[in-house]
C-alpha cells in the first residue's frame, strides 16, 4: 500500500510555477497590446503568439504529467462546495489553457495572417481563411481571456486563503 | 445531505468557513487587498483605467466618426477599392540590398489592392484625390511580405499622435457640417509639416487612372543586406503606363465608378507593370512620414510587378485580408518611423471590427477582368 503524497511531484511544481508566470504574462501582454497604437502593440504582440505557442506546449506535457502522476488529495475537511469549486476550476484552468492559445493560432489562421513565433518562425494554420470564423473566434478569444483572469483570481484567492485562513497544507503541496 | 466532513464543517451555508474568516479578519482583508491589486494591474494595463491612452478601439472610433458613421462590412479607411492580382520578379541586383525572399528573383505570386484614401464606399470617383495600392507577397517557402502604399507625396503629419489630432481638428461640426475652421488653423500652425503637405498635394497632377499612377511606401524601413548591413529605405511603385491627367470637366463627365471601370478595361488588354524602386537615406536623412528626402538619394531598380487579374470584393479575397504594413520578411525591418507601428494596431481594430458586420457588396460588384498567370 503507498501512503498518497503530500505534495505534487517535482515535475507539476515545476510547471505549475512557470505557466503561472507565462500565463499571467500572456493575460497582460493581450490586455496592454490591445491598448496602444505606439511600438508597443507589434512587439507585445509578437511575445504574445510566441508566449502563447509555448503555454499548448506546456500545458500538453502538464496534463499528461497530472493524468499519469495525480495529485495530493485535498484535505479531508475541506467543505464539499469547495472541494467542487477546486475541482472545477482546475477543469476550467486546464481547458482554457488549451483553448485560448488554439483559439488565437485559429484567429490568425481565418484572417490568413501569418503566425509568426520566435521573430520568424511560422506556423502552419490550423484554419481556412474564413470571415465568419473569424468574427467567432476573435471575440472568442477575448472572453475566454478574460474567464482566465476571472479564473485565476479566483485560484489565487483559494491558495492564499487554505495559507492564511485555513492554514491547511494545501499551498504547501505546490511549493 | 450526508456530510463526510470530520470537524463538522461544510453543512448548508458553510457557517464553519464563515466562522474562520470571522476568526481571521486581518488575513482575509489581506487577500481581498491582494485580489483587489491584481485585478487593477490587469485594467490598468488594458487601458480601462487611463482613458486618454490613444488605443485602436479610440483610434477606429475617431475615423468613423469623421465618417459620418460606420459603413458596414468596409474598411474604414480606403472603402471603395478592387482586388487584383499578378506576380513580382525582383531585378538581378536587388537580393544584394535586402535578403528578403521577395527579391530572390523568382516569379512571386502577389494578390493586392487599389483603392481610394476615403471611408465612404459608394464614393464617386474624382472627389477623392488620393488612392492606394496594398499589396501581399507570397514566396512559397515563406517570407511573406504585406505593404500598404499611397499616391501622396508623403504624409501630412508624423506620428500617430499627430494624426488622431488631425482627425479631430478635420472631424465636421454636428452644427454646420463642416470642421471648425479656427480648430483647423491652430493645427495647422502646430503641425507646419502638414501645410507643406497640403501644397504638395495641391501642386501634384492627378494621374488619369490607377494604372499610370506612382504609390509611395512612405515609411521608413530598414532592408537588410546578406552581409547584415542595415540600410533605411523608403519604396515606391512607379507606374510603366504612361503618366496621363484628367480634367475636372472630363472628370465630371465621367462615371462614378470611372477609376474601376478604366482599371477592368485595362487590365483585360494586358498586364499592368510598375517598378518597385528604394531610395536609400543618408545620414541625417528624417526617418519621418511628412518628410520628403533630397531628390539626389541613391534610387534602386529592385523588381517589377505585373498585375494582371482584377475582381471585385469577395469572400476570401482582398477584402477579407488586412494589409497589415508590419508583416515583413527576414530581410525587411520596421525602422523608428512610428507611422507603421500604429497602422498594424489600427489595422487589426478596422479588420476586427468590419470581419463581424454583414458585408454588403461594394460599388464594384460582380466584376472580373484579365487572367492570373
Amino acid at each position: 500500500v503507498t501512503v498518497a503524497p503530500d505534495r505534487f511531484n517535482r515535475t507539476a511544481r515545476a510547471l505549475h510555477w512557470l505557466m503561472a508566470a507565462l500565463v499571467l504574462t500572456m493575460l497582460l501582454l493581450g490586455a496592454g497590446m490591445m491598448s496602444t497604437v505606439s511600438p508597443t502593440y507589434h512587439r507585445l504582440f509578437g511575445w504574445h503568439r510566441t508566449i502563447g505557442i509555448l503555454v499548448l506546449a506546456l500545458v500538453a506535457v502538464r496534463l499528461v504529467n497530472r493524468l499519469i502522476r495525480g495529485a495530493p488529495p485535498m484535505p479531508p475537511d475541506l467543505p464539499r462546495w469547495q472541494r467542487i469549486a477546486a475541482g472545477g476550476s482546475h477543469v476550467m484552468l486546464y481547458i482554457l489553457m488549451f483553448a485560448i492559445p488554439l483559439v488565437g493560432w485559429a484567429t490568425l489562421s481565418a484572417a490568413d495572417y501569418p503566425v509568426l513565433i520566435f521573430g520568424d518562425i511560422q506556423l502552419p494554420p490550423i484554419a481556412g481563411h474564413n470571415e465568419q470564423l473569424f468574427a467567432l473566434l476573435r471575440p472568442l478569444h477575448r472572453w475566454l481571456a478574460y474567464l482566465l483572469f476571472t479564473v485565476w483570481l479566483v485560484h489565487l484567492g483559494a491558495a492564499l486563503f487554505h495559507r492564511l485562513i485555513r492554514r491547511d497544507r494545501v499551498l504547501e503541496s505546490m511549493i | 445531505m450526508p456530510d463526510q466532513n470530520p470537524k463538522g464543517r461544510g453543512s448548508a451555508g458553510d457557517r464553519g468557513t464563515i466562522s474562520l474568516l470571522r476568526r481571521r479578519p486581518r488575513q482575509a482583508v489581506a487577500i481581498a487587498v491582494v485580489l483587489g491589486v491584481a485585478a487593477a494591474a490587469f485594467a490598468y494595463t488594458g487601458g480601462w483605467l487611463t482613458p486618454h491612452r490613444l488605443s485602436p478601439a479610440r483610434f477606429v472610433d475617431s475615423l468613423e466618426v469623421n465618417a459620418g458613421g460606420v459603413h458596414h462590412g468596409f474598411r474604414r479607411a480606403h472603402a471603395k477599392g478592387i482586388c487584383v492580382a499578378g506576380a513580382f520578379r525582383a531585378t538581378p541586383q536587388a537580393k544584394a540590398w535586402s535578403s528578403a525572399a521577395v527579391f530572390s528573383g523568382a516569379s512571386i505570386p502577389v494578390v493586392g489592392r487599389l483603392a481610394e484614401a476615403n471611408p465612404d464606399p459608394f464614393l464617386t470617383d474624382g472627389r477623392q484625390v488620393v488612392r492606394s495600392m496594398a499589396l501581399r507577397l507570397v514566396p512559397p517557402g515563406g517570407g511573406e511580405w504585406r505593404t500598404g502604399m499611397n499616391d501622396t507625396p508623403g504624409m501630412a503629419v508624423s506620428t500617430p499622435d499627430a494624426f488622431y489630432e488631425l482627425g479631430l481638428a478635420a472631424r465636421p461640426d454636428p452644427a454646420t457640417g463642416r470642421p471648425d475652421p479656427a480648430r483647423m488653423k491652430s493645427f495647422l500652425v502646430a503641425h507646419p509639416e502638414a501645410v507643406a503637405f497640403n501644397a504638395r498635394v495641391a501642386a501634384k497632377p492627378l494621374a488619369a487612372s490607377f494604372a499610370n499612377d506612382t504609390y509611395n511606401g512612405i515609411n521608413g524601413f530598414y532592408f537588410v543586406g546578406r552581409d547584415g548591413a542595415r540600410r533605411l529605405v523608403r519604396w515606391r511603385m512607379e507606374a510603366e503606363a504612361p503618366f496621363s491627367t484628367l480634367s475636372k470637366a472630363e472628370v465630371s463627365r465621367l462615371g462614378p465608378n470611372y477609376l474601376f471601370d478604366d482599371l477592368l478595361q485595362r487590365i483585360a488588354a494586358g498586364p499592368l507593370k510598375w517598378r518597385l524602386v528604394a531610395t536609400f537615406a543618408q545620414p541625417g536623412d528624417p526617418n519621418r512620414s511628412a518628410e520628403l528626402w533630397p531628390a539626389d538619394r541613391r534610387q534602386v531598380a529592385m523588381g517589377e510587378l505585373a498585375l494582371t487579374y482584377a475582381e471585385s470584393e469577395a469572400p476570401g479575397n482582398c477584402r477579407d485580408l488586412n494589409f497589415d504594413p508590419m508583416v515583413l520578411p527576414p530581410g525587411i525591418e520596421p525602422s523608428a518611423d512610428p507611422i507603421p507601428w500604429a497602422r498594424s494596431a489600427v489595422y487589426a481594430m478596422s479588420y476586427q471590427r468590419r470581419m463581424s458586420e454583414p458585408k454588403p457588396p461594394s460599388a464594384i460588384a460582380g466584376q472580373t477582368a484579365g487572367a492570373v498567370r
